[in-house]
């Protein structure tokens, strides 16, 4: 298969996206954002989830949770380009929503396929919020790593790392039986569920991790039988990758444009700290990077759409390069803001934070780089020479 | 990947097809010598007689200069230029000689020439009948480029040109150059004039080129003196004083950013080593031992060679998307880092390559114990040719730095 030159991204992809931007601007810029999310400083506080539920109404009345909704199950059926696009807004805002749990279990959905999962899909076209419950306490990404049980139609153990959990009216619950992996749909409110909500780093969501104690499954719950929610869950991955990815470019985005405006204005030694080459360098190897990360970020997305048999390796490469420049505009934004960067007042941290969080989600750099070289290369020690070469 | 024809126009198609024809029919015949990586490591005639005539063809079959005008010797057709690249590229031609002339002198020919120097120097120059170089950098102006020295003095309908440049690639094969000058000492950037110079014909009396031996031992660059060359004022290229902005096309398209695709085709070297793939990268650890086993099996090389595709791969990805206006922030982002990007994924993969040869990588490609004909090794020392040129990449990031996110001036 061919990609399209222009990955898929058209000019829908393209509207939607400028609506997006100039939405999130009006309505959250990052004064009021810094409001919402940075009320309280105290370390000690209890585990927050401060969002704004009038401006998620809004957003699910623009369609966006439509997006990767397929047509026939009551969505706008968009390329994952046009998701990319949007992903990359929610992140240039840093908005606290769980617009990105909820798309990623939309992509998790549609690979599911069957009566429940459409049935899902349609509710969360007209906005109901899911998120993945689908990784055990040691934070392993891998698909067989559960901890959740699934005998007799009920479900027992623990999911952690579960994103805007409280913002969230249904979890896609990963669950081990003795046929195999499955996939469970399971109201928040469900007996038996209990959210313990995280005290996280990132002010702009939340996480919590879930105990199930003998919660009871309805056959209509099953979105993926046994045995059958692992291959679900792989087909779903490149696009999850894609998608945090691109939220990372967006945040990645907002600081470099933050930090040159500083560096524009913030004069020292008679000249605006821009004029500097300490200054002035890392940002264009920021710059570079980033758009390295966003090309990447593109054709990953264009792939899972037009190329799916190169769609895990392009995912990992733009999750890897994401992930590094979102570490790399963090660093650079606070350092060259100097001290007022390094308080809580200025926003930076807001955003540094959200970086950090998306960078270890799914996996780092490093992790990505060494997953991709297992596609790329073989398994350390195969000595197997994989068909994989240059495109 | 084959993404190329999915959308092509329907003149791409068709012009796409002929090019495949053609070069399916015309197959090239085997270097008579050892070709260089690039074409400003020619050293000898033989390398470049052979380079020449493969030029000379694939113009004649329309393959150069496809976008500009046919009364400048184009082939008069709309975005085909890159149709061309892919398909000489895929067929695996070897790079064009006249690549200062086809990347740098054509485009500022084309957009600033009297009609009478576009109509009868670029032919030649498609054609390789005239071979071209770039009379820029001075000793005293490198990175400070604006601070050429070179005079030319006016004497009514003529030019008389006295000066040294430097880093001349091609110098010493070359017909004609373009000249950056001095016109007026009282003014720094609005004292250029820009000029194209016939070289050749006074080599030995007003005009001396002298090589310059560079670290591989290779020559291709070379330092040029002028002592009274006199020029007609035909060969003045834009107006008296306006030579520092005439020279911003030069320098727009020898970053890559300018608005005329250059003709190329494809690398030198050993034709079967494809070293300026990181993903050759790959196959090299597989073959190179390490601690018992392959560097292969090294989780840290493993993961400094992914570092080097997805680099490479973001790079490409780069260039696809500078074509999709939607998705870019601002039109030059992406075009004014493609010769400072390109260069240092190209310098560190060669690098890269040399620490997983080990031992290996010692050896020198005139040496048959040399692993991949020594390419990378050659590559290496060859790549800081292009971290240097056209403006060093230190020059390149205070461009962006200034152009694209607004930041106060350096220099």
């Amino acid at each position: 298969m061919t990609q399209p030159k222009d990955f898929g991204f058209d000019d829908d992809a393209a509207m939607l996206r400028d609506t997006a931007r100039k939405f999130l601007a009006d309505h959250l810029p990052t004064d009021k954002l810094h409001r919402l999310v940075a009320a309280n400083s105290d370390p000690y506080r209890t585990p927050a989830c401060d969002w704004d539920q009038n401006l998620w109404r809004q957003i699910v009345a623009l369609g966006w949770t439509t997006v990767a909704v397929p047509e026939a199950d009551g969505g706008m059926g968009m390329k994952l380009a046009a998701l990319a696009g949007l992903a990359e807004e929610v992140g240039r805002a840093a908005l606290p929503s769980p617009f990105i749990a909820t798309a990623l279990a939309t992509l998790v959905l549609r690979e599911c396929g069957g009566e429940p999962a459409r049935k899902l899909l349609g509710e969360i076209a007209t906005g109901r919020a899911a998120t993945l419950a689908t990784t055990p306490r040691s934070g392993a990404w891998e698909i067989d790593a559960c901890a959740v049980r699934l005998e007799g139609g009920k479900l027992q153990g623990s999911a952690w790392f579960v994103q805007d959990a409280r913002k969230a009216d249904v979890l896609i619950v990963k669950a081990a039986s003795a046929d195999g992996i499955a996939l469970c749909a399971v109201p928040v409110n469900s007996a038996g569920v209990d959210i313990v909500p995280d005290a996280i780093i990132d002010l702009t969501r939340d996480q919590a991790h879930v105990q199930f104690d003998n919660v009871a499954v309805a056959p209509g719950q099953v979105l993926a039988a046994p045995g059958k929610g692992a291959a679900a869950l792989a087909a779903a991955e490149p696009a999850l990758l894609t998608i945090i990815a691109a939220d990372m470019c967006g945040a990645a985005e907002w600081l470099l444009q933050t930090t040159a405006e500083y560096a524009r204005l913030r004069e020292q030694f008679g000249h605006q700290i821009g004029y500097f080459q300490a200054v002035k360098h890392p940002l264009v190897n920021l710059m570079i990077a980033l758009d390295q990360a966003k090309s990447l970020v593109y054709n990953a997305a264009c792939a899972v759409d037009s190329e799916p048999e190169r769609a895990p390796a392009y995912a990992r490469m733009a999750k890897a390069a994401a992930a590094d420049v979102a570490a790399y505009a963090s660093n650079r934004a606070i350092q060259f803001h100097g001290g007022i960067g390094f308080t809580w007042e200025c926003a930076v941290h807001l955003y540094t934070k959200r970086q950090k969080h998306n960078q270890m989600f799914y996996g780092d750099g490093s992790y990505q780089r060494a997953k991709l070289a297992e596609l790329l290369m073989g398994a350390v020690g195969s000595g197997a020479a994989v068909g994989y070469s240059s495109p | 990947m084959s993404e190329e024809r999915s959308r092509d126009t329907p003149e791409q198609a068709e012009f796409r097809s002929h090019c495949r024809a053609w070069l399916t029919a015309n197959p090239l015949p085997d270097a008579p010598v050892r070709l260089p990586q690039s074409a400003i490591e020619i050293m000898h005639t033989a390398q470049l007689d052979y380079l020449r005539e493969w030029q000379r063809l694939a113009y004649a079959a329309g393959l150069i200069g496809c976008d500009y005008p046919v009364a400048e010797g184009g082939g008069g057709r709309k975005d085909c230029q890159i149709v061309a690249n892919q398909e000489m590229q895929r067929a695996g031609r070897p790079f064009l000689p006249n690549i200062l002339g086809l990347g740098m002198a054509a485009p500022t020919i084309h957009l600033h020439g009297t009609q009478t120097v576009r109509e009868t120097l670029l032919p030649r120059l498609f054609s390789c009948a005239d071979i071209w170089c770039q009379g820029f950098s001075e000793p005293g102006a490198g990175s400070d480029l604006a601070n050429v020295q070179t005079f030319a003095e006016r004497r009514g309908e003529r030019w008389v040109i006295n000066g040294h440049k430097v880093w001349t690639s091609l110098a010493h094969f070359a017909d004609w150059m373009i000249l950056l000058a001095r016109s007026d000492r009282t003014n720094k950037y609005e004292g250029m004039t820009y000029f194209v110079v016939p070289i050749k014909a006074e080599l030995g009396r007003a005009v001396t080129v002298r090589p310059l031996i560079k670290i591989t031992g290779e020559t291709g660059f070379n330092e040029v003196f002028f002592d009274g060359l006199e020029i007609p004022d035909d060969y003045r290229v834009g107006a008296v004083g306006q030579g520092w902005q005439v020279a911003q096309t030069t320098l727009l398209h020898e970053r890559g950013a300018g608005p005329m695709v250059t003709p190329s085709s494809g690398r030198g070297g050993d034709p079967d080593r494809q070293i300026a793939d990181a993903y050759g990268l790959i196959d090299l650890a597989r073959t190179s031992p390490r601690a018992g086993k392959t560097a292969a099996d090294d989780p840290v090389l493993r993961d400094r060679i992914m570092q080097l595709i997805i680099r490479q791969e973001g790079s490409r990805q780069g260039a696809r998307r500078a074509r999709v206006p939607a998705l870019c922030e601002h039109p030059q982002r992406i075009p004014l880092q493609a010769k400072l990007v390109m260069s240092e994924i190209r310098q560190d993969a060669c690098a890269l390559a040399m620490e997983i040869q080990g031992a290996a990588s010692s050896f020198a490609f005139s040496d048959a114990n040399a692993p991949d004909g020594g390419e990378w090794a050659l590559g290496y020392m060859n790549s800081y040719g292009v971290t240097i040129a056209a403006g060093t990449n230190e020059i390149q990031r205070n461009i962006l730095g200034e152009r694209v996110l607004g930041l106060a001036k350096s220099k």
